[in-house]
C-alpha cells in the first residue's frame, strides 16, 4: 500500500515536470532555443501568487490567474527584449548565454524584492483529498488536483495544436521555418504565442509546486527548471508527448530512489538515467532525427 | 504593365557571381520557362524573388510594387509562391494540413476562439477544409487527404507542394525544377498539372527546368541563364533555334 502512495506520489511530482517540461520542450521544438530562465517564470509565478493571497489578502483564485497573466506577459516580454534580436546571431550559444542571464536577473530581482528568506506558501488547494481501503490510502487534493491538471492541460493542448491554424502553424515552423515564412506563415507571432502559453505552463507549474512544496525562495524554481529541461530531453526535445512521459518518468523515479534507495542520491540516479538514455537514444524517447536542410 | 518586372537583379557570394546583371518581364498569364545547367543561378534567382538573399544589386516589381527589400513573409503576402528543387514539405503533418498551412492567413480567427472551439473557429476551419479539399482535387489528392506527407508517393509530394504553394493564393507561381527525380510518366503527368493550374486559376507561372525539351513543349518564353547571366530571352521557337546556332557553332 505504501509503494502506491509513493507512486503517486511521484505522479504528482512528475506532473508538475511535465507541465514545466512542455514549455521547455514547445520553446526548443519552434524558436529553437533553450530558455534556461523558464524555471525562473515558475519563481515568478510562485511569488505572484503569494503576494496577492497572503500580503493583499487576495482571493486564490485571483492569485493564479494574476500569475497566470504575469507569467504570459513576462514570457512574451523576454522575448522580445532579450531573445528575439538574437535570433539571427553568428552562434546559438548568444541566445543562451542570455537566457542564462535572465535566470540570473530574475533571481536577483526577487532576491531585491522579497529578501532572501524562506517564505511559507499556503497551498492554493484546500481540498483535504481521499482516502481508500478504510483510510489506509490517503491521497491529498493538491496531488489529486496536480495529476489532473496535467492531464488536462496535455489534452487542451494536444487539441490547440492539432485542430487550430495556429497550432498548426507552430508545427509547421517547427518543422521547417524558412518553408513556413515562405508560405506567408507569421512566424515572430507563432514564437511569441509559443513563449506565451509556455510561460502560462510556468505559472500553473509555480503554483502546483509551491502548493506540494510549500516553501517559497528566489531560487526555487532553478532545479524543478533543470529537472524538467532533462525530462524534455528524455523525453525527446520538441515533442510534447515526450515531455509528457518524461516528466512523469523523472518524477516517479525521483521519488521511489529517494524512498527506497537514498533521498541524497536520488537526483543522481535520476541525472543518470538521462546520461544512459543519450547514450542508447541520442534523440530521446520520442525524438526525430533532426535533418539538415539545403 | 508586366506582373514582375526585375531590373539588373546581382548577387555574389564571396567572389562568385551566382547573379548578374539578370533582367526578366513576366506579362500575366504567361509560363515562362528558366533554363540553364546546374549551377547556372536559376536557383538563386528563385531566392532572390521571394525575398531568401536580399541582391546586391537590382529592382524587383510585382505588378507594380517594389518588392526587392521587403521580407519572405512579406512577398508571399505580395503574391508570390513557390515550390522547392529539394521537396520541403512539411512531412509530419497530413496532405491536408499542409494546404490548411497556406490558407492559413487568409482565414481569420483568433487563438481563444481555437482554444476554445467557439465564435468563429468552427465556420472558420469548416471554409478552410472546403478550401484545402478543391485544391486538393485539382491536384488529384483528395483521396489522399488524411494522408502523411512523408508517405506519399515521390510525384504525389511535388503536387502537393504545388497545391501548398497555390492555398496562399498567388498571383506569380515559381517552381523550381517540379519534374526532378520524376520518371517519364510522371513529369508527362505533371506538365498536365501544370497546364490545369494555369487554366484553372488563370495562373502566371516561372518554371525552373534544366532539361530544355521539357520547357519547350509548354512554355511560350524561356530565359537561358549561364553562369549567373542571361545567355538567350525570348519566344520559346527563336529561343531554342538561336541555342542550337550556338550550339552548333561551339560544338563545331
Ligand atoms: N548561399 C550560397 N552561398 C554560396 N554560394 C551559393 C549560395 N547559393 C548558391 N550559391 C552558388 O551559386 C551558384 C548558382 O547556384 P544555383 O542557383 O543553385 O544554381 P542552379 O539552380 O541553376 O543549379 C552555384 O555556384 C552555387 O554554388
Ligand atoms: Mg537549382
Amino acid at each position: 500500500m505504501s509503494f502506491l502512495i509513493y507512486l503517486i506520489n511521484g505522479l504528482s511530482l512528475g506532473s508538475i515536470y511535465a507541465i514545466i517540461a512542455l514549455g521547455y520542450t514547445m520553446v526548443y521544438g519552434i524558436a529553437k532555443m533553450l530558455n534556461f530562465a523558464h524555471g525562473d517564470f515558475i519563481m515568478v509565478g510562485c511569488y505572484v501568487i503569494f503576494t496577492i493571497c497572503s500580503t493583499l489578502s487576495g482571493n486564490t483564485l485571483v492569485g493564479i490567474l494574476a500569475a497566470i497573466v504575469l507569467c504570459t506577459l513576462l514570457g512574451i516580454t523576454t522575448e522580445k527584449v532579450a531573445y528575439k534580436p538574437l535570433r539571427g546571431a553568428a552562434s546559438p550559444l548568444a541566445v543562451l548565454i542570455t537566457a542564462i542571464g535572465v535566470s540570473y536577473f530574475l533571481e536577483n530581482l526577487a532576491l531585491l524584492i522579497f529578501g532572501a528568506d524562506i517564505k511559507s506558501f499556503s497551498s492554493v488547494v484546500s481540498w483535504s483529498g481521499l482516502s481508500f481501503a478504510g483510510g489506509e490510502l490517503k491521497i491529498q487534493g493538491v496531488t489529486i488536483v496536480t495529476i489532473l491538471s496535467s492531464i488536462v492541460i496535455l489534452i487542451v493542448l494536444q487539441l490547440f495544436i492539432h485542430k487550430t491554424k495556429e497550432g498548426q502553424a507552430m508545427l509547421a515552423v517547427a518543422e521547417d521555418k524558412g518553408a513556413a515564412m515562405l508560405m506567408g506563415i507569421n512566424v515572430n507571432k507563432t514564437i511569441t504565442l509559443t513563449f506565451a502559453i509556455g510561460s502560462a505552463l510556468a505559472a500553473v507549474a509555480g503554483a502546483l509546486l509551491c502548493s506540494a512544496y510549500p516553501s517559497l525562495s528566489p531560487y526555487l524554481g532553478a532545479m524543478p527548471g533543470i529537472k524538467a529541461f532533462v525530462a524534455a530531453v528524455f523525453g525527446g526535445i520538441g515533442s510534447i508527448p515526450g515531455a509528457m512521459i518524461g516528466g512523469l518518468v523523472l518524477g516517479i523515479v525521483e521519488i521511489l530512489s529517494r524512498t527506497y534507495i537514498s533521498s541524497q542520491l536520488a537526483d543522481a540516479i535520476v541525472f543518470g538515467i538521462l546520461i544512459v538514455v543519450l547514450l542508447v537514444k541520442p534523440t530521446g524517447l520520442l525524438g526525430k532525427v533532426i535533418q539538415e536542410k539545403v | 504593365m508586366s506582373l514582375l518586372q526585375v531590373n539588373n537583379l546581382s548577387i555574389a557570394f564571396g567572389g562568385l557571381r551566382a547573379v548578374d546583371d539578370f533582367n526578366l518581364e513576366i506579362e500575366k498569364g504567361e509560363l515562362y520557362g528558366l533554363i540553364g545547367p546546374n549551377g547556372a543561378g536559376k536557383t538563386t534567382v528563385f531566392n532572390l524573388l521571394t525575398g531568401v538573399y536580399k541582391p546586391n544589386e537590382g529592382i524587383i516589381r510585382l505588378d507594380g510594387e517594389d518588392i526587392t527589400r521587403k521580407n519572405t513573409i512579406e512577398i508571399n503576402h505580395a503574391g508570390i509562391a513557390r515550390t522547392f528543387q529539394n521537396i520541403r514539405l512539411f512531412h509530419q503533418m497530413s496532405v491536408i494540413d499542409n494546404v490548411k498551412v497556406g490558407l492559413t492567413e487568409r482565414f481569420k480567427y483568433s487563438g481563444l476562439e481555437g482554444v476554445l472551439h467557439i465564435g468563429r473557429y468552427h465556420s472558420m476551419e469548416k471554409a478552410m477544409d472546403e478550401e484545402a479539399m478543391k485544391l486538393l482535387k485539382v491536384f488529384d489528392l483528395d483521396m489522399e487527404r488524411d494522408t502523411l506527407a512523408s508517405n506519399l508517393p515521390y510525384g504525389k509530394q511535388r503536387k502537393l507542394e504545388i497545391a501548398r504553394a497555390m492555398a496562399t493564393s498567388p498571383k506569380l507561381l515559381l517552381l523550381d525544377e517540379p519534374a526532378a527525380g520524376m520518371n517519364p510518366n510522371e513529369t508527362a503527368e505533371l506538365m498536365d498539372t501544370i497546364a490545369l493550374v494555369r487554366k484553372e486559376f488563370d495562373m502566371t507561372i516561372l518554371l525552373i527546368e534544366h532539361d530544355m525539351k521539357l520547357v519547350s513543349g509548354i512554355c511560350e518564353k524561356l530565359t537561358v541563364l549561364n553562369f549567373g547571366r542571361v545567355l538567350k530571352q525570348g519566344e520559346t521557337k527563336a529561343v531554342l533555334s538561336d541555342l542550337e546556332v550556338i550550339a552548333a557553332y561551339l560544338g563545331g
